[in-house]
């Protein structure tokens, strides 16, 4: 069903020098601890981290409870916050369908696309051959998962031993690890111009709008970057 | 309110599958080699880019209390080590909260 094989070679990414670990665990220390004080039980933490696996969505509904927003309000805004886990999606899963392998595979491993797995899987997909790369990406996501979800317990946990300066500190690890992948996803024009305008159009309509700047500026730079390299031959 | 958490949780949930899967849906239309694909790739980036810029330059959480330049600082000098380090990431990623914590202690 799953050639064990490519799973565990996939498994394999959140140990050694490119590890996601550190990054994920830190944030989801902070999460797991948010939560807590958020009038969770140690069940509903770890129940949150295991359905949604997607870090700003949950800093959303957690903000959403504290103000006290409808179920409408609260999955409108995290729908927002997520929906860039659309474009992502699609400008990965071509990659690893093959028609030798079902389709329940592509509609459950999608749960595990969020940015690090996602970045990992586009940084190694070349070395793996495309009919295997579906289990090698399975394997990338339920490595990362699971060091979400045992990092949302251990935060829970711990919670009382997070003062201000701790959270603080577990909070740049996240941001860092994200801007060195991206540096180092930076191969042809299109994607470091994507980058580029990203990182600056993206504060830059936050003067517009909070809540849309992330959608529109990273449309924007995208777009642009896209019609440029087509233009210039990627 | 123990029920209700758990229907937040599960609303949560739906509303980021949801993405994941249409995207899925549109994925199986498109081939790796279309400008179309090419095309989300570019936005698939660049929307990471712009929120990753984001959390940076307007943090909501326990960031927001560092100012902006013991921010800019701290990304500097971690990109510094990623390069330095032939583009490992752990170094940076742990020198990133040690350099934070010193900073924010000793500025």
């Amino acid at each position: 069903m799953i050639d064990k094989k490519y799973f565990f070679k996939g498994f394999k990414s959140i140990k050694g020098v490119g590890s996601p670990a550190i990054a994920l665990g830190a944030s989801f220390i902070a999460i797991g601890a948010l939560l807590k004080n958020l009038g969770f039980s140690i069940q509903e933490s770890v129940f949150s981290t295991f359905l949604t696996y997607a870090l700003p969505g949950s800093l959303v509904m957690a903000e959403s409870m504290l103000i006290g927003a409808s179920l409408i309000n609260i999955f409108i805004a995290v729908w927002l916050v997520n929906a860039r886990l659309y474009p992502m999606t699609v400008a990965l899963m071509p990659l690893l369908i093959h028609e030798n392998q079902p389709r329940w595979k592509y509609y459950l491993s999608c749960h595990f696309i969020a940015v690090s797995s996602w970045l990992i899987m586009k940084d190694n997909y070349e070395n793996i051959e495309k009919e295997n790369r579906i289990d090698f990406w399975i394997g990338i996501g339920i490595a990362t998962w699971s060091v979400a979800i045992f990092s949302t317990f251990i935060g829970y946990i711990v919670s009382d031993f997070l003062n201000k300066d701790l959270l603080i500190g577990l909070a740049i690890v996240n941001p860092i690890y994200f801007i060195c992948m991206m540096l180092g996803a930076m191969k042809t024009i299109q994607i470091s111009l994507s980058i580029v305008l990203g990182t600056i159009l993206g504060p830059a309509f936050y003067f517009l709008s909070p809540e849309w700047c992330i959608l529109f500026g990273g449309f924007t730079a995208g777009t642009i970057a896209f019609l440029f390299g087509e233009i210039n031959g990627k | 309110m123990a029920s209700s958490i758990l229907i937040v949780i599960i609303v949560t949930s739906l509303a980021t599958y949801l993405s994941r899967f249409l995207g899925v849906v549109s994925a199986e239309k498109i081939k790796e080699t279309s400008k179309m694909f090419r095309w989300f790739n570019c936005l698939a980036y660049s929307t990471l880019a712009a929120l990753i810029a984001r959390i940076v330059i307007f943090p909501s959480g326990a960031l927001s209390e560092v100012d902006y330049m013991i921010r800019f600082i701290v990304v500097i000098l971690s990109i510094a080590i990623f390069y330095l380090t032939k583009k490992n990431l752990v170094y940076p990623t742990l020198f990133s909260a040690i350099m934070l914590s010193f900073l924010i202690t000793y500025l």
